[in-house]
């Protein structure tokens, strides 16, 4: 189990992340989402002992990556942001590389090169160098590299970042995969990436945790609001005058004019459903009514909710 | 230890990979020949005293050109993230570095072997003398790298590094030479030539190893690496 216990880090007066503690249980697929600059990489890096904690600390079980980083470091497999990787290097010759350092005993070393080169479907590519690979090869290869040894850890720092929509699919189900037997933190920004692979996530932001819980969970902490989407015609000024003054809606989050239709957001309190009202409004009105679809308060609107 | 090999390895082949390796060791050995053929009919002896005469001048611009990448361009290309959230010692990392660096400049000596190789055919040479001589130019390199190894590790920049180490390596070496001999105070004389990355060499030159020099040498290699370890070392105290 890992658990971090007040993680302060201060990069000089800048205090990156700010008293966060949490625990991780074996088997976990865990996400750490938060926008640019919350503190999600600081944290990581924390964790997979590339530098200590200002203050705090973590623990695996009962190792102290304080005091025993090089026997944490054996159990973790690391694929860092922006993937860095030895350009020169061919893909065998670093993945060889990285198993040596590995303490992976020298027998055992081509084997467990293969095993990761075919399970990361590099195969076609072993002998080229680095440099030479598309960005989606490079971070298989990233992933290889931190799969090798068989690390009951895998810590992932933006795995999709870059990738085109195939890539990202396959890495997701890659991870997932590997989520079945091991324990996976990620962080991210893509939020849907987020909530299809993980069972639990932490928001952070500004370096703190804002919020935790199951994606479900956090989904349904926010369910005070729904949402609801109009397109209708009519003159825009007064509809939106006339829509926030029923009761239940709570603001009009987006009003555009496309041609002669306007498209309207509204945020409404979910204990109501707002919608036959709104059309009655509409007919009394004589405005047209063309579209309307009710939504539930997304991951992404709590995020945003929470990190603006 | 393994993980000291396997660094090293990498380093060596990581040289071979690139045409630096191939230009550095060709303008090393094209300079230091030509340099040194330059006086040699005249002088007519068979004698490889003005070969290693200019080592340190040599070493001094031209190794700074090989270790000027080693730790600057694993910090520019953030590498040091995987190197150091894998399972090694900051120490093990170093050494490898240094030792991949000392092989590749034994390479280099190697191949000037076959200077003496044809002296021996048209005169008499002391091997003696020349076996020690390439000894203490190992042991000078070494010195060098270990002052290259280490300014490069203070910087993500290239040329930063290849200026910072030969400026360092000047001035290591200047200390020890008659030029600043002359300015300073009698009583320091004696402290500041022992103190010379030149001085040394000039009695291994003489065909003489003597322990004092090997010492000394070995001293500013390890002082060296072991500042290098220690800067290293404080990434993960930020």
């Amino acid at each position: 189990m890992i658990k971090a216990e007040n993680l302060t880090k201060f990069f000089n007066d800048f205090k990156a992340v700010d008293d966060i503690s949490f625990e991780i249980n074996k088997g976990q697929i865990i996400g750490l989402l938060g926008p640019n600059g919350a503190g999600k990489t600081t944290t990581l890096r924390i964790l997979t002992g590339y530098f200590n904690p200002t203050l705090g600390n973590v623990n695996y079980d009962d190792l102290s990556i304080i005091d025993n980083p090089i026997e944490i470091k054996q159990k973790i497999g690391y694929l860092p942001e922006n993937n860095p990787l030895y350009e020169d290097m061919k893909v065998k010759e670093y993945l060889k590389y990285a198993a040596e350092i590995h303490n992976i005993p020298k027998a055992d070393i081509k084997i467990a090169v293969n095993k990761v080169i075919e399970s990361c479907h590099l195969q076609e590519k072993q002998n080229q160098e680095i440099s030479k690979l598309s960005k989606g090869f490079k971070q298989r290869v990233g992933l290889a590299q931190a799969l090798l040894h068989n690390p009951e850890i895998l810590i992932l720092d933006e795995p999709t970042e870059g990738l085109d929509p195939n890539q990202r699919i396959e890495i997701r189900d890659l991870i997932k995969e590997i989520g079945q037997e091991k324990t996976v933190i990620l962080s991210s920004h893509v939020l849907s990436e987020v909530e299809a692979t993980c069972d639990q996530v932490l928001i952070i932001n500004k370096g703190k945790i804002v919020a935790s819980g199951t994606p479900q969970e956090l989904s349904q902490q926010a369910t005070s609001q729904t949402k609801i989407f109009l397109t209708l015609e009519g003159p825009i000024e007064q509809v939106k005058e006339t829509l926030s003054k029923i009761e239940g809606v709570e603001r009009i989050l987006k009003a555009e004019s496309k041609d002669n239709q306007i498209e309207l957001e509204i945020e409404t309190d979910s204990t109501m459903d707002l919608r036959k009202k709104l059309i009655s409004l509409v007919q009394e009105n004589g405005w047209q009514l063309l579209e309307i679809y009710r939504q539930e308060k997304s991951l992404e609107d709590i995020f945003i909710n929470l990190t603006n | 230890m393994n993980h000291i090999i396997a660094i090293t390895k990498k380093e060596l082949r990581n040289y071979f990979n690139s045409p630096l390796a191939y230009i550095f060791i060709s303008i090393f050995l094209v300079l230091a020949a030509w340099l040194f053929f330059n006086g040699f009919f005249e002088y007519n002896q068979a004698s490889m005293r003005s070969y290693f005469f200019y080592m340190p001048w040599l070493f001094l611009f031209l190794i700074p050109a090989i270790t000027m990448k080693l730790w600057a361009e694993e910090k520019k290309l953030n590498t040091t993230e995987i190197l150091f959230t894998w399972p090694i010692k900051e120490y093990e990392a170093v050494i490898g570095k240094f030792l991949g660096s000392l092989l590749f400049l034994l390479i280099t000596l190697i191949l000037s072997l076959s200077i003496p190789i044809s002296i021996s055919f048209i005169g008499e040479l002391d091997w003696g003398i020349v076996i020690a001589s390439y000894i203490g130019t190992l042991f000078l390199g070494a010195a060098f790298l270990a002052i290259g190894l280490f300014i490069s590790s203070l910087t993500d920049n290239q040329i930063i590094a290849f200026i910072l180490a030969i400026f360092i390596s000047f001035v290591g070496f200047i200390i020890g030479e008659g030029i600043v001999l002359q300015a300073i105070p009698g009583f320091l004389t004696n402290i500041f030539r022992n103190l010379g990355l030149g001085y040394h060499f000039t009695s291994i030159n003489r065909g003489i190893l003597d322990s004092r020099d090997i010492l000394y040498y070995l001293s500013v290699i390890g002082f060296f690496l072991y500042l290098n370890i220690r800067q290293i070392e404080k990434r993960r105290w930020n």
